[in-house]
């Protein structure tokens, strides 16, 4: 039973990165525009637009194309950036892109370890005291932080700790080679601004899935068998409230893809959503392509995980009858 | 006898959104001697709940405290420090809830669940708790003892599930067992068995207990003491037998007039004969339904099974069964809301469009369905007249001024106020709203009335009150019912004709009279000898009859071959029951039961 | 034996006991107060914000003005002036005055981001409705496909790629207009009004008196705008407030990321952009924008968070999942 409901979400997951792979082929390739107009610009002259069309296989119907280009993705080759195309010296965007997926992982993984635990606490601890001053500072404080933009976090971070104290610099710039200190202050006020603008969310969804499982019936019920708090809530509340939680925890971590975007534009952090809206600015449309596809299935993945996760929780489905 | 708990002038309020107290609990008190069980009964908002609470020192969240004294053994438990109260609860006094599959934790074992409380009190160690258990799963008769505790709680019945708290409550030995309406929810010959390992178990380990319920006749069989309870005041205090016998208080007279007599032969409702026969008025033929439907026609569900029954104009006609055996899915059949895979629908002799949107508007008038939540069959953004109106426009073409002349006398019809016509369903009590829900139906003039479990959901005075309702309607009308329930008083207080459904077969149908007296289908006993007596010392006597033994708190299975009945029939022949249809057997004047054995060989 | 009842119980004295109390009017508490005020307060800037706007959006203003009376200064700086009489809000990064910016760009971002709710509204309410209700594409009386099937599964699809990926790959290939932005908004927000409208919908379906208007052969459009409709206005008009705040941070962050509205029109999102150089200065100006959307945002989920406080919470709850 438990595998039969693990197997179908995971055909469904399938299902949808293809259909979500189409969405992004429909979006670079055949909508009006010609991608090879586009790429070479001023330069085009029949001849090189006829010729750089062959290349790019667009003399072909679109599904040939998009199964064409479904291949090559999947063989891990992401075709070739527009820059330097027209110069003949086309860049593999598997190189580009290498050292920038680096960088957001190592950004994004930060953010996780440090922001996953402490939200969870800071949403137990709201939940476990609802209605107190506490509860209340922390569901005022976290619904004004999910109700701004990611950049006024972002700026007003800036303002304090790179202008007025002078403590960070105000942009995170690697070169690659920092090591030790020189990391940590460059990835210190962007991990800072993707931990507030996550852990907000974490933060509000966990209270209110402890909160409603703490007033399920059985909580009652265990309340009056005189079972002690700390039990009710570690045992009797949370063994319930796992599966929801991780699922929280999921779906805020797909979250990170849009603070990411923001976060590593306004501190120029040079990560794969940097290169992205770049590329999308020059228009360089495979390289888009390419982002598109690793951002878009991290977050199937990711969603995929978060319904594992309830799965798993699930007595009904780990117990059958 | 020893005084364990004393209720001194509790009293408990609700505090509102402006900070302002509402009394829920007005002054009680009452006391619970040592091996004695005090029931608190009276209807919804009386306080019985809020009451019976107090004894393990809690409100529910919004309520507060109000003045007033709980002593266990000479000591407060309002005032009693947190971690006293804890070491109270669970330990000397236990609570058994309403609903046991709500309150039994999804995701930990059955017998975590039961043991928690005295492990966690030091009374015993999780060895000794566990042997204990088994112990009382025994006493309860549970199934496979061994091995329950090792289950998930949605791994057991809902009758089983009850008996598992009871053993959760008693496990830790408690002086005093709290029991809030623990039968309630159960069918009638679930309740019985229940009722009975609930008495046993209490007498076994010699506890007291206070038990609420809103059932006089189930208060007969369990309670020494009653006490009856009115918007959060006590209204008449005494032993069983004197308030059971002897009622003084207006209040409880009521309560006690509300109970149906228990069913027999020579009640039903005798108008029929007022209104001529001709051809059935509403006529349903082999049907077969279900739900899920497959490509083939057939369906993943089958409810029903080659059912047929008919209704004669004017007449009323009861259908009686337990949960799961298929009357609703009769009833919307008739409606056309559930398409038949077999069979057909006919009115007035002629063959109906099983699906709904294919019959006419004049077909849909005739007959007309009155759902039983009125809380969900109104709309809530309507107001009453436009509710009532709808169909007289609808079916009568009735506009303005008309209009409202006829949905005034409607709500005359149905007891109402005329100013009710402005007010929106959510200002309505439950008795009020479900009699509009009846009012928007008869507006519509129909032939055939539908009542799915119309008064389930109502308080027993006020149920009473729309039985009463129904029966003038007809005979005021001539209007055929179909009155579907699973309370067999209320379908033999009311119907001429019964019908009783069995795992979505008719294993038993006849004039109410017929039905209702020898000879029976098992079934048909077992259900008539489950229905709780208003008297002290039935639930002994009917515990003794042979059908009750037999087959009591099963799973009800929707078999393919055989006689569903068989696995809890005490009559049951092997190797033929199970393994063929049972044929039908014409005992005379519409009488019919299915069954193999001979009518002589009938239980009487 | 009606005659004996009657006898027996002569008085009404125990009437049936009244249900819970009617609900309530909806009375909000003072965060709710205030966030209704700031909402009216930038609904009347929309309206009259460029009339009474001291400057052009556009226009420079004259270096004369900077001058101190008594200084020698003949040309002072005029971007990045701190608030002054002359500048309320000081100026930007091209010499511009910030408030009358801000004035113009209310109704640009309000503006815009309300028409694509509304788009948004249109086609999530039509179509998730018609779904709820179980539409059905059928030939000769056989379904060929339930409306509520193919609209879910490609819903899911649309769902599952982050907002920002799909606005970005759009942008990308078409470009940035503001009829653009607007539609695109409309389409990507589309997709959970549909899930919403479509749960609510089916939520109501089900209902007892759905079930007894179609017993009484009411047609589809009856139970739609009589049945359904008002039953689930409510939860959608409360709903509108919470995706109109993430349109605004949806539509700000593009132009945020240029992507958005384009020069010289001004709008809040591309004005923190522009601005962001001027941090380092400790200019206001990136902050006053990002301030302008965060009230607007905040109050409106103020207003909502009070609402469904006062609702049972059921909303925040299917708004969480």
């Amino acid at each position: 039973m438990i595998w039969r409901a693990l197997l179908g979400r995971f055909s469904i997951s399938v299902v949808t990165l293809f259909v979500v792979s189409v969405l992004i082929f429909i979006g670079t390739n055949l909508l009006p525009g010609d991608v090879a107009q586009i790429l070479l610009g001023q330069m085009a002259t029949p001849d090189s637009l006829a010729a750089l069309q062959a290349k790019l296989g667009m003399d072909q119907p679109g599904y040939v194309r998009y199964f064409m280009w479904l291949r090559d993705v999947a063989t891990g080759d992401l075709g070739f950036s527009k820059a330097g195309l027209g110069a003949g010296n086309a860049t593999p965007i598997v190189q580009i892109i290498e050292p920038r997926i680096y960088n957001t992982l190592q950004l994004t993984s930060m953010v996780a370890v440090v922001a996953i635990p402490v939200a969870l606490f800071l949403g137990l601890l709201a939940a476990m005291h609802p209605g107190t001053r506490l509860d209340r500072t922390i569901t005022f404080s976290t619904l004004n932080l999910i109700s701004v933009p990611d950049f006024l976090v972002a700026t007003f971070l800036v303002l304090v700790f790179a202008v007025y104290l002078g403590w960070l610099p105000s942009i995170a710039y690697l070169r690659g080679d920092e090591t030790g200190w020189g990391l940590i202050r460059a990835l210190t006020m962007p991990t800072l601004t993707l931990m507030i603008i996550v852990s907000a969310q974490i933060i509000r969804m966990t209270r209110a899935t402890v909160l409603n499982v703490m007033s399920s019936p059985y909580v009652e019920m265990a309340i009056l068998k005189g079972v002690p708090r700390r039990r009710i809530i570690l045992r009797h509340a949370l063994l319930n409230a796992i599966g929801p939680i991780v699922n929280v925890i999921a779906l805020n971590l797909a979250w990170l893809v849009g603070g990411v975007v923001i976060v590593e534009q306004i501190f120029a952090y040079p990560g794969l959503a940097k290169l992205m809206i770049d590329a999308v600015l020059v228009r360089d449309l495979p390289l888009v392509q390419a982002c598109a596809m690793i951002f878009c299935a991290s977050y199937v993945v990711l969603i995929f995980v978060a319904d594992m996760a309830s799965i798993l929780s699930n007595p009904r489905l780990r117990h059958p009858k | 006898m020893s005084i364990l708990l004393e209720v001194d002038n509790l009293k408990i309020s609700a505090r509102k959104d402006d900070d302002s107290l509402l009394p829920i609990v007005k002054g009680v008190s009452f006391k619970v001697a040592r091996g004695e069980v005090v029931a608190l009964i009276g209807e919804s908002g009386s306080g019985k709940t809020t009451i019976a609470l107090s004894a393990l020192g809690y409100t529910k969240p919004g309520l507060e405290f109000d003045g007033g004294e709980v002593r266990l053994e000479g000591e407060d438990v309002i005032t009693m420090r947190s971690d006293h109260l804890r070491s109270l609860r669970g330990q000397r006094v236990a609570y058994l809830a309403q609903s046991a599959a709500a309150t039994f934790n999804p995701a930990l074992t059955i017998g975590e669940q039961v043991t928690e409380s005295s492990v966690l009190h030091g009374i015993l160690s999780k060895e000794q708790a566990h042997e204990r258990a088994k112990v009382l799963y025994q006493a309860l008769e549970l199934p496979d003892p061994e091995r329950l505790g090792r289950r998930y709680p949605h791994q057991v019945s809902g009758g089983q599930l009850q008996r598992l708290m009871a053993a959760m409550a008693l496990c830790g030995k408690p002086d005093l067992l709290v029991l809030d309406e623990p039968t309630t929810a159960l069918d009638v010959t679930t309740q019985i068995e229940v009722l009975k390992s609930f008495k046993s178990v209490i007498k076994q380990e010699g506890s007291s207990a206070i038990y609420v319920t809103h059932d006089l006749s189930v208060v007969a069989q369990i309670a020494d003491h009653i006490v009856v309870l009115y918007a959060g005041e006590v209204q008449e205090y005494g032993t069983a037998e004197q308030v059971v016998s002897h009622p003084t208080h207006d209040y409880t007279r009521r309560l006690m007039h509300a109970v149906r007599p228990p069913p027999a032969a020579g009640q039903g409702d005798k108008t029929s004969s007022e209104h001529k026969r001709q051809a059935p008025a509403l006529e349903v033929r082999n049907i077969t339904a279900g739900y899920g439907r497959k490509r083939d026609g057939t369906t993943t569900i089958t409810v029903l099974r080659s059912v047929n029954v008919s209704i004669e104009r004017g007449q009323s006609i009861g259908v009686i069964g337990e949960s799961g055996c298929g009357k609703s899915t009769l009833a919307r059949v008739m409606a056309g809301l559930l398409p038949p895979t077999e069979g057909q629908v006919l009115l007035d002799g002629q063959e109906l469009n099983p699906a709904l949107a294919q019959r006419s508007r004049n077909e849909l008038q005739k007959i007309q369905f009155v759902f039983q939540m009125a809380d969900t069959a109104l709309n809530p953004k309507q107001r009453i007249d436009h509710i009532l109106g709808r169909p007289l426009e609808f079916y009568l073409g009735l506009k303005g001024k008309e209009k409202r002349q006829r949905v005034g006398e409607l709500l005359e019809m149905v007891e109402l106020p005329q100013e009710f016509a402005g007010r929106y369903p959510e200002e309505l009590s439950g008795g009020q709203k479900q009699r509009v829900n009846l009012a928007r139906a008869l507006a519509a003039s129909p032939e055939v009335l539908l009542c799915d479990e119309v008064i389930s959901a109502l308080d027993s005075i006020v149920g009473a009150n729309v039985i009463d309702l129904l029966r003038r309607l007809r005979q005021q009308t001539g209007v055929s019912f179909v009155f579907i329930s699973h309370d067999l008083s209320t379908v033999a207080s009311f119907a001429d004709e019964i019908v009783v459904l069995y795992a979505g077969r008719v294993v038993e149908k006849g004039s109410t009279d017929r039905v209702l007296s020898p000879p029976y289908h098992p079934y048909t006993r077992l259900l008539i000898s489950s229905v709780p007596e208003l008297r002290v010392g039935w639930l002994e006597e009917a515990m003794q009859t042979q059908e009750a033994q037999a087959g009591i708190d099963r799973l009800v299975t929707l078999t393919e071959i055989g006689c569903p009945f068989f696995d809890r029939c005490p009559l049951a022949i092997k190797d033929t029951c199970d393994q063929e249809a049972p044929p039908i057997r014409d005992l005379g004047q519409g009488h019919l039961i299915s069954c193999h054995r001979p009518e002589s060989e009938f239980l009487h | 034996m009606s005659e004996t009842q009657k006898s027996m119980n002569p008085s009404r004295q125990f009437d049936e006991l009244p249900d819970a109390p009617p609900k309530r009017k909806i009375r909000l508490s003072w965060s709710g107060k205030i966030g209704i005020a700031v909402l009216v307060f930038w609904a009347i800037i929309v309206v009259i914000g460029p009339s009474i706007a001291p400057y052009h959006e556009a226009e420079f203003l004259e270096e004369s003005l900077f001058i101190v009376p008594g200084s020698d200064e003949k040309y002072p700086d005029t971007d990045f002036q701190p608030p002054s009489r002359i500048v309320l809000l000081g100026s930007d990064y091209m010499g511009r005055d910030t408030l009358s910016r801000i004035l113009f760009g209310a109704r640009t971002t309000i503006g815009i981001s309300f028409i694509a709710t509304i788009l948004a509204y249109l086609i999530g309410v039509t179509l998730g409705i018609a779904a709820a209700v179980g539409y059905r594409f059928q030939y000769r009386g056989f379904t060929i496909i339930e409306l509520d099937t193919a609209l879910s599964r490609l819903n899911d699809a649309l769902l599952s790629i982050p907002s920002i990926m799909l606005g970005l790959v759009m942008i990308a290939a078409l470009g940035s207009t503001i009829p653009l932005l607007i539609v695109l908004t409309g389409i990507i927000y589309a997709a959970s009004v549909f899930r919403i409208a479509r749960s609510l919908g089916q939520e109501v379906m089900v209902s007892d008196f759905v079930e007894a208007a179609r017993v009484r052969g009411e047609g589809l459009w009856w139970i739609i705008t009589r049945e359904i409709l008002p039953n689930v206005a409510m939860p959608l008009a409360t709903d509108f407030g919470l995706r109109f705040v993430w349109v605004i941070l949806f539509i700000s962050a593009l132009s945020f990321l240029g992507l958005g509205v384009q020069p010289p029109m001004s709008d809040w999102g591309s004005m923190v952009k522009e601005n962001l150089p001027g941090l380092i200065y400790g200019s206001v100006a990136p902050l006053v924008p990002s301030l302008a959307i965060a009230t607007l945002t905040i109050s409106v989920n103020m207003i909502v968070d009070d609402i469904s406080a006062q609702t049972g919470g059921k909303l925040a709850k299917r708004m969480i999942s």
